[in-house]
């Protein structure tokens, strides 16, 4: 088990996640909630951070291992300083979201769930946002959009690119 | 005390947010105070009108003009033309049926009880982050009307005789399943809003929570009373922000009215709410997967019996039901079960609220009796479809059926649709023109299948792979006739097999589309041709 030898830092970003995790240590079912914070913190969960919440919850290595890979929300890899996600729903579909991946691959270089060189853009899929009005519609971080063609795909690549 | 003239409500939702709503309303306010009209016109925000990706929607009253797509520069206009000189700005004015359709913003209160909309009748038209404009509008009086004035059999009866059924899909009867949780004794007991709504171009539930949030604090407070428990949970999609920001406040507000707490209106019932963020998994919107997941698990559903009524979360007894099922529940407490039943049809009382999306001219979120067909769905209130004929319409999100022109004229309810073997589902209304193929959303849809099977079961597992290759082959032109029987057998084998609705479901949507649509299925098989140049026949990779 490589995992056990796993040496955890004692850093600002541990010390932040411990003092969350003793907050909520005597909540019920605290795993999840510790998850996003820590993903808040680190921006993505590599085997040692979660070697650290196994520990510190005194919860299995495999079950926080398989809670972080079932939920689409968690990465284990990290990600670009903007992630574009792209609606797969069937609304975004019917209109044409499938072009936008396309065109997405194409502008920036990269496949679906890869990351650019500069590690400026990660580009994935997403089932449906509840947002099918905007139909197709795609995130960037935080920020929706929608009625998306090729235009605005160009606008919005510029627009992060500007802001770097 | 000065004299209101007019209001301006401006809806403010996660599309109008995009478009820019908070810029107008500024701009609005900025304007307005210039010219010193602050005290005469009254700016309010709303919840969604139901107009959805049309811009920045705005409703003046009394006058009664929505106007869509304004943009800051247009506000210097609309304030003088329309509220200065009472002349509304014609190429602003939103054309659509709105008063047809959507939520009826425009009758008075008393009115809107005539005009049947339950759910929706305060959303666009009171302040959903003020809890006194939910109390002036009669709200939390059903909760103290069932707290001082009914047992909780009571409250149960009057469901069950409302016949109210499950909005979140399967539509079991609501007053029955709080039925089986009430007499156990085994403390403590539970009671959840589904608000996970991932069923694809399903969003009814975010618009309920983003334009009335109380509603759905007063209708989990009444089941919890109903039920015998103190705690809820209310576990809303992570995507949510705007549901979860705004009914967190609502949650905080109920606390310091009161109206959450310990002894709610002077009586000995006492009830706490806590929200809980989801992280992005399909099947969460099942019940026992959503408990899982609650309890900060993996979201693998679990076996039933036992069902969670008798031993949910924490193994207590849990009544989990979605955020339009909940949010029924004051107004029939409030107005009794007869009026309830009253609206839609025999077996399927009430109203259902769809979004109604994809080729149509104006799309966006309705709520109708129980039984309105769809013909009415689609060209009364969706203005018709868009860019050609009507194709077909997937009812039901993924877990729906197609439905093509000859079902035009099926009632809309539990009822009526199971004898077509369709399903309401969650209410999702997708429409497709001419130009749309069959094959390719086949594809898609299996796609979603195999992505979100949580790989517990293995007839879904195994199954949602196998569904999705054989529809991939068809779509890159290698598909044979023993490919598409396959799919037929093999969907029917899961829809017995595996343990949830998750794996059950890809049935339905496989066998509509064949009923429908063999020819054009067949199409792709036996002459490799896709007529609507969609699907890529000479295999090239695409998802």
């Amino acid at each position: 088990m490589e995992a056990l030898k796993i040496h955890i830092p004692d850093n600002e970003q541990y010390r932040e996640l411990g003092a969350y995790i003793e907050s909520v240590r005597n909540m019920p079912g605290p795993l999840i909630n510790v998850l996003h914070r820590a993903q808040g913190i680190f921006g993505y969960l590599p085997m040692e951070v979660q070697t650290f919440i196994s520990r510190e919850l005194d919860i299995p290595l495999s079950t926080v291992y398989g809670v972080v890979t079932f939920y689409n929300f968690f990465s284990m890899t990290p990600r670009g300083k903007y992630v574009v996600n792209i609606c797969m729903g069937t609304a975004c579909y019917v209109k044409g979201a499938s072009k936008i991946v396309d065109i997405f691959k194409d502008e920036l270089g990269i496949g679906e769930g890869e990351t650019t060189e500069d590690n400026l853009f990660t580009l994935t899929t997403a089932r449906c946002f509840g947002a099918c009005g905007l139909a197709p519609v795609l995130m960037v971080n935080e920020d929706v959009y929608g009625h998306v063609d090729r235009k605005k795909v160009v606008e919005i690549i510029k627009k992060y690119r500007t802001l770097g | 005390m000065s004299l209101i003239t007019k209001y301006v409500l401006i809806s403010i939702d996660e599309d109008t947010l995009i478009a820019g709503a908070r810029k107008v309303e500024s701009e609005l306010n900025r304007i307005l105070a210039e010219q010193g009209l602050s005290s005469e016109i009254m700016v309010v925000e709303t919840g969604t009108m139901g107009i959805m990706g049309k811009g920045v929607v705005m409703l003046i009253q009394p006058d009664d003009v929505t106007y869509v797509n304004v943009t800051p520069e247009d506000v210097r206009e609309i304030v003088s033309e329309h509220l200065l000189k009472g002349r509304p700005v014609k190429r602003l004015q939103f054309t659509g049926k709105v008063d047809q359709s959507v939520i009826s913003f425009r009758e008075t209160a008393q009115e809107l009880k005539k005009q049947n909309r339950v759910v929706l009748a305060n959303s666009g038209l009171i302040d959903p982050e003020s809890i006194d404009e939910y109390i002036a509008v009669n709200g939390y009086e059903a909760l103290g009307k069932a707290l001082t004035a009914h047992k909780p059999e009571e409250i149960i009866d009057m469901v069950k005789t409302s016949g109210l059924r499950g909005r979140g899909g399967a539509g079991f009867p609501t007053g029955l399943k709080w039925s089986f949780t009430a007499p156990l004794k085994n403390t403590p007991k539970y009671i959840v809003c589904n608000a996970d709504e991932g069923e694809p171009g399903t969003f009814k539930d975010r618009l309920i929570m983003e334009g009335d949030p109380h509603k759905l604090i007063e209708g989990m407070a009444i089941a919890a009373y109903a039920i015998g428990a103190e705690k809820g949970f209310i576990y809303i999609r992570g995507e949510y922000a705007l549901s979860i920001s705004r009914t967190q406040k609502a949650i905080e507000d109920a606390r310091a009215y009161g109206l959450l707490g310990k002894n709610i209106f002077g009586t000995s019932f006492s009830f706490d709410l806590e929200i809980k963020k989801g992280a992005g998994a399909y099947v969460c919107g099942e019940e026992t997967a959503l408990i899982n997941s609650l309890e900060g698990g993996r979201g693998n559903p679990r076996v039933k019996p036992p069902f969670p009524g008798v031993k949910g979360l924490w193994q207590q007894p849990t009544v989990v039901n979605n955020v339009e099922t909940l949010s029924n529940i004051p107004s029939i407490i409030l107005n009794g079960p007869e009026w309830f039943k009253s609206i839609g049809t025999e077996k399927s009382t009430g109203t259902k609220v769809y979004t109604i999306l994809g080729h149509v001219n104006n799309p966006g979120l309705i709520e109708v009796e129980m039984g309105t067909t769809l013909r009415d769905i689609i060209y009364k209130y969706a203005g018709g479809v868009k860019g050609g004929k009507f194709k077909c319409a997937l009812v039901g999100g993924a877990a729906g059926a197609f439905l093509n022109e000859e079902m035009l004229d099926v009632r809309m309810d539990y009822d009526h649709l199971g004898e077509y073997k369709a399903v309401l589902g969650s209410g999702a209304i997708l429409v497709m023109n001419e130009e749309s193929c069959i094959v390719d959303m086949l594809r898609n849809i299996l796609f979603f299948f195999k992505h979100e099977s949580c790989g517990k079961c293995s007839p879904c597992r195994i199954g949602t792979a196998q569904l999705y290759s054989l529809a991939d082959k068809i779509y890159s032109g290698k598909g044979s006739d023993e490919d598409l029987e396959q799919m037929l057998t093999l969907s029917e084998a899961m829809s017995t097999t595996a343990l949830c609705a998750l794996g059950q479901s890809p049935y339905l949507v496989i066998h509509t589309a064949v009923r429908f649509f063999q020819d054009e299925i067949e199409e792709h098989i036996r002459r490799k041709v896709c007529m609507k140049d969609i699907c890529r026949m000479n295999g090239a990779e695409r998802r």
